[in-house]
């Protein structure tokens, strides 16, 4: 993995708003390296706006956020949407030109594309058009791009949101295996059993604000505030 | 009606003999406006995308400018290409006036804002739904548009075709800088006005029997491409 230290991510009451509505607000937390942070809430709480905020997609109208030691985002971080976004080209393609972009070419491109086809099951299907595949495939090889840049950090915007639970489960076994090999995860999910299974700390959010960011052993046990504990109860029924 | 099958009957023996006169005809009007299409994409297909995705003051007034412009008057596009050209014009002294170059501007000022603007749309959407994964990955705004350019390549094929559709089928803007010279500027639409005008009414309207048939054509290749990448590319 390339050393870029834009970790821990610091975000200072930092809040969004667009068209004068407030996205996320009162966001004040730090990522920290090897961390594996969930970020939880209902429908509209400004989870993917989060995410965004801090992959540096959008800048925060109030407050700061901070990489390392970059007040701009550095190299280093991928980002997987909730509806993978895929060139009209074929997968192997597809990760080549993420990978181009990052200043990799050649004999090592090459190697890092079969490597990374190979972890998310999608080998047999390198030459077939990434447009093509199934949603489950897709949301995989967005991950295998994602992947293949070796970030420090990867963002995870609710990437089982639309797959079945079989296709769910492989991407979270992906996603697992990528996190046990030293890379920080910020991911944002729905589902509360996998958000067990996979999280070190969790930032819950609602409308448009951030309640409480803990230690997943913590949350999901006591949290802290009301809101959350609604929130885990409604989930549970 | 006489007349009409008549003509009809010889149109069909002009076309199926490959008349010399007709073919010359026939090839210099693809060779103007196919010329015509190829420079039009090398400036209006940069220019849709840059106004898609470019952050630079007076966009918008282009974008409503390219728009406006797709409807320009083939004749009023003559006038002023003939202007240009004219010996008392400012490129007067190129000499081209009444030559298929000439005639090759006039269609290309004709068309580049119809390829500007359609690219443009196309780009537009596809910058929507790829910009945030682009600039995830770190792409400049140079080479996100090529990236969309190519992304979109055959919505923009059928772009290029709708531009030489109307090329190939106007009349005003070659007749004025042409001059419809017999066997120098004479092409396909500028026959047929003179020799329905003459009452040559076989020529004009073999003419009209090819002029449709390329259209027709094209376009059958056209939905035929963009089928087949539909199911190879999605």
């Amino acid at each position: 993995m390339v050393e870029i230290h834009g970790l821990p991510i610091r975000c200072r009451i930092a809040e969004v708003v667009r068209n004068g509505t407030r996205l996320v607000g009162e966001v004040d937390l730090t990522i920290e390296r090897g961390s594996f942070t969930l970020v939880l809430g209902p429908n509209g709480s400004g989870k993917s706006t989060l995410l965004r905020l801090l992959h540096g997609l959008v800048a925060p109208t109030q407050g700061t956020v901070a990489w390392g030691a970059h007040a701009t985002r550095p190299p280093g971080q991928a980002m997987v949407f909730q509806r993978a976004v895929l060139l009209r080209r074929s997968a192997a393609a597809n990760i080549r030109y993420a990978l181009d972009l990052a200043g990799i070419r050649g004999g090592e491109a090459e190697t890092r594309i079969a490597e990374v086809l190979a972890d998310v099951g999608l080998r047999a299907l390198a030459d077939r058009s990434a447009r093509v595949l199934s949603g489950g495939e897709q949301q995989r090889l967005a991950l295998a791009r994602a992947w293949a840049l070796r970030p420090e950090v990867l963002f995870l915007d609710e990437p089982t949101a639309s797959l079945d639970p079989k296709a769910s489960r492989a991407v979270e076994d992906i996603v697992r295996d990528i996190h046990a090999r030293g890379t920080t995860v910020v991911m944002s999910s729905h589902n509360l059993a996998q958000a067990k299974r996979l999280a070190t700390d969790v930032v819950f959010l609602s409308e448009g604000r951030q309640v409480e960011h803990t230690s997943a052993a913590q949350f999901f046990v006591s949290p802290r505030t009301s809101g959350a504990a609604a929130f885990l109860e409604g989930e549970r029924l | 009606m006489d007349t009409f099958s008549d003509s009809l009957s010889v149109a069909t023996g002009l076309v199926t003999q490959f008349d010399a006169r007709l073919a010359t005809i026939v090839e210099l009007s693809l060779r103007v406006s196919l010329t015509a299409t190829v420079i039009a994409a090398c400036i209006g297909l940069p220019l849709g995308a840059a106004i898609a995705i470019g952050k630079f003051p007076g966009r918008r007034a282009l974008t409503v400018l390219v728009n406006a412009f797709m409807g320009l008057p083939p004749v009023v596009v003559g006038l002023v290409v003939y202007l240009l050209l004219s010996r008392a014009g400012p490129l007067g002294a190129l000499g081209i006036l009444f030559t298929p170059t000439a005639m090759i501007i006039a269609q290309t000022v004709l068309i580049v804002p119809i390829v500007a603007a359609l690219s443009r749309q196309i780009v537009a959407d596809a910058w929507d739904e790829y910009r945030e994964q682009l600039t995830s990955l770190g792409a400049s705004t140079w080479s996100a548009a090529l990236t969309l350019l190519w992304d979109t390549r055959f919505s923009l094929a059928t772009v290029l075709l709708a531009g030489f559709g109307r090329a190939v089928a106007e009349v005003g803007a070659v007749m004025i800088v042409g001059g419809n010279i017999d066997g120098v500027t004479r092409v396909m639409t500028t026959t047929i006005a003179l020799e329905t005008s003459k009452g040559d009414l076989p020529l004009a309207l073999a003419l009209g029997i090819v002029l449709i048939a390329i259209v027709l054509i094209l376009n059958a290749a056209a939905s035929l491409v963009r089928g087949w990448a539909l199911a190879r590319y999605g």
